[in-house]
């Protein structure tokens, strides 16, 4: 039975970690995400499911264990904070590189540099466009309520073993740090290590017993080989874009003006459409829930429908960049956003909106 | 019904806490809530806010501009949040350490002297209930059988032997409280 | 007088066999360049593997350096892992399958220099892993610039006129380093320049192993070996240098067991 709780988000992906079966999790603390490991070291998952959890020395430290034990084929994650995301980059690029299945959380604070403890939306490029080196992509889920913190971790599992890629969970300081009624998931068991050895003994480090040897690798000196294991992971990035793809329509249909916006902006994006709608505006949003693959064709079926766009980030306009690739200059495409750890407020949203629709 | 509410004060005030048992409280009668707390160095003792919204549709921002009940606890929380008080709506702040009390003349305006009953109560711990206690006899958005399971829910069960004590400190905040201002 | 020399076809025969190549190190050429000691420590291990029969549990982890396609020489399943995070990558593997045998394979650079912390941390957890280090003063790979174990006054093309310690600092003698960490419980210094340091090394990793069969914590082997091309020297050259430069700043011997 699902089971009704009050959590902050942080604590609501934890124990959907455990619930989901995760074999391990390797972390090191940076605000605004430490729940995350201080809860998993609270409820001794050693002892309720076998998980283990390591505090690492360091967030580099933390994305190599992932690496070792997502290439033993376990179920294993990973969350920081965006500069500890920055320190993870080199891991994710050999990850997505060795196609390891992990999960990677990225509770979002503002930068760059040490920047300040505060919400962000700005690590959506270091997501999206890359981040790491070489030509890889990271399924990106955003979740939006502390209920999808909590139901990401599961579906980004079984996303990053479905495609054998990294999948990264895209929230911010404030979703991690906020309360809301969440339903836990019923919990699902862990592998055994002979299920493990079984569904990814063909590829993991599992023991070479009876078969040919497995090699973990991201490294191919001949070019040509390179170039080949490049083109088979963008056919499998082809595959998660026609596959994958997944957004939110709220009050689309009758809108004469769109906001894009994902995760928290989301969230101060739908209060915007009820003061908005109060006032005789008709608005409405396109929420991303994958940040990669994009949503482009729902975007795209708006374009030169409406009068115009704006994508609200919590940042200096990064998301804004898709947005206009997928209205393709149809419509008029805007960003409105704050930084620095300022989430703007409802108010501020709908302001730029009456503005930008005097423009229009 | 929607009440969006800040609690704003100090660090160790409560004001967290008491965020969490309205937001429980609102569970236990079957509403959707959210608690977004301010976080950071003011964990450690500097200024503390929370808003929190109980409301019987689907919460859509967590994040407000404006609310229906502001509860300040010291003048820096007054400077930034009485003006966020919609016009109406309900200021109900401890007089304790406020230099300037709020000057608003379209909002009902409260006074508890949370910090002085606690001190007569010889408990400074339940502070936070008081000030709770005073905000519910104004705005009675939850009963008090869902305070009460709010509290079993949001305390340690090693701390369930301190509910009634709690549940006092409500009462006298309840008996406490009185008007600066009412509009009604 | 001279002894009785027995060939090839003699020994073939009598039908005795002195040495055969251990199925755990694959066909084809090892990519070292001749006269490097790497060749001989992948054959010792993947001995003592065989040896001890634990070959479907053993995964390694190969590190970045000369030794980086370590993987394609050994048989066994392995890993590669980014520059010096072999350790992280063998807790990663150990910490999920505590019963399998996890080695990682790694040289000066990857293990003293930038993977100094991963190798400090898992010492000091006390992983139950066993760290092979090999350590020949040089980065190799990419074309002898000075490592972290470069000796004083020893020359690179990244200390050309030797290497001046008040600019690069001293030759870190990390083995030494670790030792003293109460998770590891075995450290030592080989060498494999000469038949009976080989068969000396091959105890210590074996005995390595058995630390690990036996749930004792991390233990460290570390291996002089020569670079007689980053050193610039022919291998017989540069085994006496060996002899007489590295081992008298890194002596042989085991510093703790």
């Amino acid at each position: 039975m699902e089971e009704l709780k009050l959590m902050k988000g942080n604590e609501a992906l934890a124990e959907a970690a455990i619930r989901a079966g995760a074999d391990a999790y390797f972390g090191y603390p940076i605000t605004p995400q430490s729940e995350v490991i201080e809860y998993l070291m609270v409820q001794r998952p050693e002892k309720r499911t076998g998980m283990v959890v390591l505090q690492a020395e360091s967030e580099v430290a933390a994305i190599n264990m992932v690496y070792g034990a997502a290439g033993a084929g376990k179920k294993v994650m990973t969350s920081s904070s965006s500069p500890g995301i920055s320190l993870k980059l080199e891991g994710i690029s050999y990850i997505a590189g060795a196609e390891l299945p992990c999960l990677i959380v990225n509770v979002m604070r503002g930068g760059p540099g040490l920047g300040t403890i505060q919400p962000s939306q700005a690590d959506y490029f270091q997501a999206v466009k890359g981040g790491g080196h070489g030509d890889y992509r990271l399924i990106v889920l955003a979740p939006s309520t502390v209920q999808e913190m909590a139901d990401f971790v599961d579906r980004g599992f079984e996303l990053a073993f479905k495609y054998r890629t990294p999948v990264m969970i895209l929230a911010d300081g404030a979703i991690g740090q906020m309360m809301e009624k969440v339903y836990l998931p019923d919990p699902k068991p862990r592998l055994t290590d002979e299920e493990v050895i079984e569904k990814h003994g063909s590829w993991a480090t599992t023991g070479r017993s009876g078969r040919k040897q497995n090699i973990i690798t991201s490294l191919n000196l001949k070019s040509e080989v390179q170039e080949h294991h490049n083109q088979d992971l963008q056919a499998k990035y082809k595959e998660i874009e026609a596959h994958e793809t997944d957004h939110e329509e709220i009050q689309c249909e009758d809108a004469e003006y769109l906001m894009v916006a994902f995760g928290t902006s989301a969230r101060i994006c739908q209060k915007v459409i009820q003061l908005g709608r109060e006032k005789g505006l008709k608005l409405g949003l396109i929420r991303p829930i994958t940040l990669w693959p994009y949503p482009t064709k729902a975007i795209e079926k708006y374009a030169g429908k409406v009068k115009g766009f704006m994508s609200v980030e919590m940042n200096a306009g990064q998301m804004v960049e898709d947005v206009r690739l997928a209205v393709n200059g149809k419509s008029p495409v805007v960003h409105f956003g704050r930084m620095g750890g300022m989430i703007a407020t409802p108010g501020e949203v709908l302001n730029a909106v009456e503005n930008h629709l005097k423009t229009l | 019904m929607t009440e969006e509410i800040i609690i704003a004060g100090f660090g160790g005030q409560g004001v967290l806490s008491m965020g969490k048992i309205l937001a429980y409280s609102g569970i236990m009668q079957g509403q959707e809530v959210s608690w977004m707390p301010s976080y950071g160095p003011e964990m450690r003792g500097g200024t503390a806010n929370v808003a929190v919204i109980l409301s019987d549709d689907r919460i859509n921002s967590p994040i407000l501009h404006e609310f229906d009940t502001a509860i300040i606890l010291n003048q820096q929380s007054m400077d930034k949040f009485e003006s966020t008080v919609k016009p109406g709506g309900l200021l109900l702040y401890d007089p304790n350490g406020i230099i300037h009390p709020p000057t608003r003349k379209d909002i009902n305006i409260a006074i508890i002297e949370g910090a002085k009953e606690a001190s007569e109560m010889n408990n400074r711990k339940v502070f936070n209930m008081i000030v709770m206690g005073a905000y519910l006899k104004l705005h009675p958005i939850v009963k008090m059988e869902n305070i009460h399971k709010g509290l079993e829910k949001s305390l340690p069960s090693r701390h369930h032997n301190m509910i009634p004590m709690n549940e006092d400190a409500i009462q006298v905040g309840m008996n406490k409280v009185k008007w600066q201002l009412n509009l009604n | 007088m001279i002894a009785d020399v027995i060939t090839p076809e003699e020994i073939i025969k009598t039908g005795t066999i002195v040495f055969k190549k251990t199925e755990n190190i694959n066909e084809g050429a090892l990519s070292y360049c001749p006269g490097c000691g790497h060749g001989v420590v992948h054959r010792l291990i993947m001995e003592v593997v065989e040896e001890m029969g634990i070959t479907a549990d053993t995964i390694g982890v190969a590190p970045v350096g000369c030794s980086v396609l370590a993987y394609e020489f050994m048989n066994v399943d392995m890993q590669q892992a980014a520059h010096g995070r072999a350790p992280a990558v063998a807790t990663g593997i150990k910490r999920v399958f505590p019963n399998k045998f996890v080695f990682t394979y790694q040289g000066d650079g990857d293990l003293a220099a930038i993977g100094t912390a991963e190798t400090i941390h898992a010492c000091n957890r006390g992983e139950n892993i066993v760290i092979i280090f090999i350590n020949n003063g040089i980065y190799g790979m990419t074309g002898g610039q000075m490592a972290p174990t470069t000796l004083e006054g020893m020359k690179s093309s990244t200390s050309p006129y030797g290497r001046d310690v008040h600019n690069a600092g001293y030759p870190l003698k990390i083995t030494e380093m670790v030792a003293m960490l109460p998770g590891v419980c075995y450290a030592t210094r080989q060498a494999v320049h000469k038949p009976t340091l080989v068969n000396k090394t091959k105890r210590a990793i074996q005995k390595a192993f058995e630390n690990q069969r036996d749930n004792k914590g991390t233990s460290i082997v570390e291996v002089l070996s020569n670079c007689n091309s980053g050193w610039k020297m022919t291998p017989e050259q540069s085994n006496i240098w060996l002899e007489e430069n590295m081992m008298t700043y890194f002596p042989l011997g085991d510093i703790k067991k």
